[in-house]
Parts: C-alpha cells; structure tokens; sequence
C-alpha cells in the first residue's frame, strides 16, 4: 500500500519533472551537434585543429560530470553580473543555463570523436576518385565521404545521447527540474522508490531516443525514406510530448529552494503550502548545492529558502567566534540586508546545529545534562562522529572551551553512527539537533553552557526583489517561531524513518496542524 | 601522329618531393597525338602513375609544362579539367554508396545535366559497357563481380563525352578471359567514340595487343617509345629488350601449340 501511493506520488511528478529532463538534454544534444559536426567538418584537413578539438574535448571529459555542472554555475553567475553592469540586462545563471552548457559539452567528445574517425577511414583510392571524377573538396566531402562514415557518425550522436540523457541527471543541484529530483530526493529521505523510478525513467527516455536514432541511421544507411521520417517523428513527438505537459502548467510567481537533505524537503513543502493556500503560486526548485541556493536567492532566481544563521556567520560572513543565539541572529539580519539586500523574516524557532548527543537514560543515571558534565567521564568514553565532524571548526571549539580528551575517536557514516550508540559501541555521538533519530532513539542532546558551538537557528529568507511584497510576507509570517526542535524532529522522522515513511508533503501537512493545534491551545 | 597538334603534351616536366631529395619524374617530354592509344609500361614504382595523374591535375609537376589540347593545365581550373577527362582508376574506385546508375551519372550530375539526361545516358553507357540496364542499374558496386565493376568504372570515365580518357591498371585485377574481353571491348569503344587514350600496365602483352603505341617508363625516364611493332623488335635497350621478350615467348609457345607440332 505504501509502494503503491509512492509510486502514485512519483507518477504525479513526472510531467514536470521528464519535461525539464528532455527540455535541457534535446537542447543540449541540438547544441552539441550544432557545434561539433562543423568543428570536425572543418578539422578533416587541418591535423593541428584535428588535435586540439580531440584534446579538449576528453579533457572534457574527465571532469566528473557533477563537478563539470556545478562549476557553469559560479561561471555563468559571473558573466550574469557583469551583462547587468554594462548592459544593464541579464540572464538566470541558475538551472537551465548551467545545465545545458555542460551537457552541451559533454555530448562533444563521442560527437567530434567518431566523426573524425569516421571521415579519416574512408578509403584514400575513394576519395582520390572522387576528385578524379570532377568533385570540389567540399563535393567529395558531402556527396562521398559523409555518406560513407555515416554509420560512425550516427554511432556517435547515439553514444551522445545516451550520455546526456543520463548525465542530465545530476543538473538537479544546480537548480535544473530534472529526473534527477527523484533520485537527489529519494537518497536523502531513504525513498527508494523514488530513486528507482527516477533511474527507471531515465533509462526509459534514453532508450526511447537511442533506438528511433537507430530507427534514422538504418533508413540513411539502407535508403529507406519511410525508417527516416518515422524516427524523426518519433522524436519530435517524445519531445513535444515530455514537454507540453510542462509547459502548460500554469508558470507559478514564487519560486521556493531547498538544499538536499529532508528537513529542507519538508520546510520548502510548508512554505509551498502556505503560499498556496494564500492563494499564491509556487513551485519548488528541490535539492539545490549549499552555495548554489544562497547565490540564487541573491540574484533574485528564488524568492524564499530556509537557512541557517550559523552556516551564513561562517560561510558566507567569515566569522570564526561564536556569540549568543540572539546576537548572531540580529548580526546575520543587519549584514543580510546591508550586503544583499536579502530580508530574514526570523527565525522558525529551532536550531539545526552540531551538537554531541547521548542515550537519555545514560546520560541520566550518569547525570550528564551539559557538555560541562561530560568532561569528567570523557576520558572513559568513546566518541563517533560523522565524516566531516572532527575537522570542523566546531569540534575544535568544544574541546578547546570543556578539555574534552576522550578514550577513542571513531569516523562513520551516519545512519551506522546512529545504530552503534544504541548498541552502546560508543558512548556519545555527533549529531543535527533537528534530526528525527535523536527522537527515534530517545537521545538526548547536551547543553552548551559555554557557548563553544555557534548557534544554527533556522531562518527564513526573502529575496531582495520581494522585500515588500506584503502578499508573501503574509502567507508567512505563521510560521516565524512557530516551530520547536520536537515539531522539527518529528517531522523529519515521519519523512525519513523505514516503517510508513511519510512524504515531505505529508509531513509538512502534519506539521501545520500541530501548529494550529497549538496556536488554538495558546491563544494570543 | 601529328606531333603539331598532340591532344596530350608533357614538355621536359619532373616532379620532385621532399625537397628535391626524390625524384619521381626526371625531365619527361612526350606526346599523345588526338585519337591515340597510349599504354605505358614499366615497373612499380618507375612514375607511371604520376605522369598519368599530372594530365588531369590531381598531381601539378615541379618544373615543366604539361598541356592538354593544347593548353598549359596549370592555367586551367583543375575541378572543370577533371570533368571534361575520363578517368578508370585503379582497383574500379567506385562509390561504395551509390547504385551503378548514379556512379555512371556523377560527371554528369556535378555538370549539372538535367535528370532526364542523365538517365538516358547512362541507359545508354550500360549498353555501351555490355551490361544489362534491368539487372545492373540499380545495383551497389559490392554486389557486382569484378568485371562487372571494371565496365561501370569504364562508364563512369565515359559519361560526360570526353575526348580523353586516362586509365590506371584498369583491367589488372581481372581474370584473364574477362581482361581480353573488357579489353577488346575497350578498344572498340576507342575507335567508335574517336577518344585518345592512355593506359598504364604492367601486362606487356596487353600493351602490345591494345596500343597504337607504348612508352616505357623506368626510373622516372621515358626510356624507349614507338609502336608495338618497332618495340618487339628494337635491339637497343636492354631492359626494353627483355620486356618486349616475354610476349614474344608467350606468343611463340602459344604457336607451337596451335600448331600442333610437338618439341622434337
């Protein structure tokens, strides 16, 4: 039953999510064609550009694909503001753009590659007749030595394709609406449906187009004009039909963003919610890189993200001491509007930070409530902490402000972190003081009464284009401080536990009703 | 022969390569008289190929001057040079891709004939080669045999009306009853059409039975030329000696065998 309303809850997606995927990969494909079979064309007598092209283009193409897509993004953010300083126009450096470079780029090498090699094989006696029968260089080129390295060529435009189509996965996290949405949201919340359909569909859609190229290179090859229209029909169908769906959905007026990990999921879900039943429209650009979001919201590509005050004072501020919850957050108001112009609406009323965490029933006979109390059992006590944990600043702040010195300090994943606490393999483990398993496995997170770990109060941002636009700031403001640690946790365990896992959407609902229920129990 | 007004001319031309450091062609001077049938003769590698190839220009020479019908090529466009010359080419060098007819029809389409005359004429080159238009036409060269091939190659050369045809061991890959054949076929074609002909070889006998005339090229020289018949029996080169010796040999084993005479 549940498999069954996850893939319902999948199939509602894919109009808008397959048309964003074939949106940027048949553009990217277009492109790349449009640029490499003229390159090689031209590279067919001159060895040097020969070398050059192919140089490149598998320079290209060891870049890893995720990298090479993410980094267009700071590129083409660049270029945006300097257009809007001497044009005084520009365009949006997020998604579509970014996406449809890098895979423009990506789609080269087989491209240029099997074209060279395709001309370079034709037989010279071949190509000697066709000048000795009368042939131009540019005759020969495409009445004989075209035709005949056809069948490589296609090769290489269906290789291309594959590969763009796959690749164009991972265009999720530089804001493009893809199938990869599927994929980037179901590994955070552990929703394996969701990354099966979203590969399952990917994998459909490649096929789909690899085999009506193959449908056009065999009536190219055996002359068969019926095989050629069909499969470019086929392809203009696939593509219009992908994208007309996408299209005449109604375009929404705010766009709402969230990084990739489930409670971002859930909030930008409540944010959608609210806007909608304001009567407002929105649409979520999901899953989007840690900088990549916080850039957008500058430029006006988002309107409204959630962040926190913690990750803005270190990343984006530079600060490296830690002051009270309510000094960095009025710090980080005054520094955002200044610098940005970007509006903190406030904060939501609970803290995502790095925290250490303990089995409450331990801590308790142990009568362990702070980081303070710990310091004296540290020494018999074995410490687990994620992969980033122990090189962030923050760590060295807590034993700097306790002389925490523990027995033994061990690196896991995550989920094993949570699973060897409770089998008392470790004494105490790093942990989000939002995550849904400090609730799951009755944890309890200990005080910081000296203030070594900079507070990460969960903030709601507007951007600088809608800092009066009394609409939004409306459908918003209930949830300023509306929502504790426990709401948060309990939300981010329906959405993420393994038994009757709830969708983002679902647990943004129950959240509200929490809510309200407590706003009518506490009337102002 | 009227050496005044040869259709094909080469005047003291050499090509080198690489600076100089070879030499293909040394210094050659020679004539093809307007409806002559020229075979050259020589080993691999002795420049046959090049002197041919310089007529039509997919080769220009290094010093000398070349002329065609009494121009000097170098003065003319090379692309509409190659149109208005017939060439056969080694080893057929016929477009995989293209059917019989549109191979025939090439010169033709890159003229700019249009259509229904490039249809008659190849209907017509089918029957003039001896190939049937119903079987052949529309087939692709890999599924001819290889004298099937070699008479669209001939065709092919003959499309656009020209008055020369240049021929690269046209008929070397073929098995000896379809060589004669193709080869007779070809002379009568010569004689019909009033072409001027020239051929490579490295079949003596050929020569000697097609030719109005052989030169034999060795080392990038001219170093004998004449009819076949002063050929055979000239005493004054060696290497033309012992060349000319080997159809002779043929010819007078061939005789004591019709002859019915057997060796003592």
């Amino acid at each position: 039953m549940a498999l069954y309303s996850q893939i319902a809850e999948a199939m509602a997606r894919l109009p808008a999510y397959l048309g964003g995927h074939v949106a940027i990969s048949v553009t990217a494909l277009v492109l790349g064609l449009a640029v490499s079979l003229p390159l090689a064309l031209m590279s067919t007598r001159r060895p040097a550009l020969r070398r050059v092209l192919l140089a490149a283009a598998s320079v290209v193409q060891t870049i890893p694909s995720l990298a090479l897509l993410a980094l267009f993004y700071p590129l083409l953010l660049g270029l945006a503001a300097l257009c809007e300083s001497l044009l005084g126009a520009s365009f949006s450096a997020l998604g579509f753009l970014p996406s449809v470079l890098a895979l423009t780029l990506y789609s080269m090498l087989p491209v240029l590659r099997n074209t060279i090699t395709g001309l370079q094989g034709v037989d010279p006696a071949i190509n000697e007749a066709a000048l000795g029968v009368g042939m131009t260089r540019r005759q020969s080129l495409f009445m004989v030595e075209l035709p005949l390295a056809l069948p490589v060529i296609m090769a290489g435009i269906r290789t291309a394709a594959v590969w763009v189509i796959g690749t164009a996965t991972l265009s999720t996290p530089i804001g493009q609406t893809s199938l990869g949405n599927y994929i980037f949201s179901g590994l955070q919340t552990q929703n394996w449906v969701f990354v099966l359909f979203g590969c399952f569909a990917a994998a459909v859609f490649a096929l789909v187009v690899d085999q009506l190229l193959a449908l056009i290179d065999s009536g190219l090859l055996g002359r068969r004009r019926m095989r050629i229209v069909a499969g470019g029909l086929g392809l203009v169908l696939v593509t219009a039909g992908a994208l007309i769906p996408s299209l005449s959905q109604p375009q929404a007026t705010y766009v709402i963003g969230t990084k990739s990990f489930t409670e971002q999921y859930i909030l930008a879900a409540l944010i959608d919610q609210r806007l909608r039943d304001a009567g407002l429209s929105a649409t979520v650009r999901a899953g989007l890189g840690s900088s990549v979001i916080f850039h957008a919201l500058g430029a006006g590509e988002l309107d409204a993200y959630v962040d926190y005050s913690g990750t803005i004072w270190a990343n984006y501020m530079h600060r490296d001491d830690v002051k009270p919850r309510n000094e960095v957050l009025a710090e980080v108001k005054k520094w955002l509007t200044d610098k940005h112009g970007i509006t903190m609406l406030g904060g939501l009323g609970f803290e995502n930070a790095y925290a250490l965490a303990m089995p409450r029933q331990r801590a308790e006979a142990l009568g362990i409530r702070t980081i303070a109390d710990l310091a004296s059992h540290a020494r018999n006590f074995s410490i687990a902490g994620d992969f980033e944990f122990f090189a962030r600043p923050e760590w060295a702040s807590i034993r700097r402000a306790y002389g925490l010195i523990f027995r033994e300090r061990r690196q896991m994943q995550s989920t094993f972190m949570y699973s060897a606490i409770v089998d008392g393999e470790v004494d105490v483990i790093s942990a989000y003081t939002s995550d849904g398993r400090i609730a799951q496995y009755d944890l309890m997170v200990l005080g910081d009464p000296k203030i070594a770990i900079p507070p990460y109060d969960a903030i709601l941002l507007i951007s600088p284009q809608r800092t009066n636009d009394k609409a939004l700031r409306e459908a918003l403001r209930p949830l300023i401080d509306t929502i504790d640690v426990r709401l948060m946790r309990a939300a981010n365990l329906r959405a993420s536990r393994d038994e009757a896992k709830e969708s983002p959407a679902a647990a943004a609902r129950w959240m509200w009703q929490q809510i309200q229920r407590k706003r009518q129990a506490a009337p102002q | 022969m009227t050496e005044a007004n040869p259709a094909i001319s080469f005047d003291d031309v050499s090509k080198n390569y690489q600076d100089g450091r070879v030499t293909v062609l040394d210094h050659v001077s020679l004539a093809v008289s307007a409806r002559e049938f020229l075979a050259i003769v020589g080993p691999s590698g002795s420049g046959k190929t090049t002197l041919l190839r310089l007529v039509n220009r997919l080769i220009d020479p290094t010093t000398g001057t070349v002329r065609v019908e009494g121009q000097d090529v170098q003065t003319v466009d090379a692309v509409s040079l190659r149109r208005r010359i017939g060439y056969v080419f080694q080893g057929v060098g016929l477009f995989p891709h293209m059917t019989v007819a549109e191979n025939i029809a090439i010169t033709p389409k890159l003229l700019g004939w249009d259509k229904a005359r490039m249809a008659e004429r190849v209907d017509e080159l089918i029957d003039l080669v001896r190939l049937d238009r119903a079987k052949h036409r529309d087939r692709f060269p890999s599924q001819l045999s290889g004298g099937e091939g070699q008479r669209v190659g001939v065709a092919r050369a003959l499309a656009a009306k020209p008055h020369i045809v240049l021929m690269d061991e046209p008929f070397g890959a073929l098995d000896p009853l379809t060589r004669d054949a193709l080869g007779q076929d070809y002379r009568r074609l010569h004689d019909d059409l009033g072409l001027t002909s020239v051929m490579i070889t490295h079949d003596t006998l050929e020569a000697v039975l097609l030719a109005d005339r052989i030169a034999i090229v060795r080392g990038g020289r001219i170093v004998a030329q004449g009819t076949p018949r002063t050929l055979m029996n000239s005493e004054q080169d060696e290497y033309v000696r012992e060349l000319m010796a080997t159809p002779r040999r043929q010819a007078e084993r061939l005789h004591a065998l019709v002859d019915r005479q057997t060796p003592s």
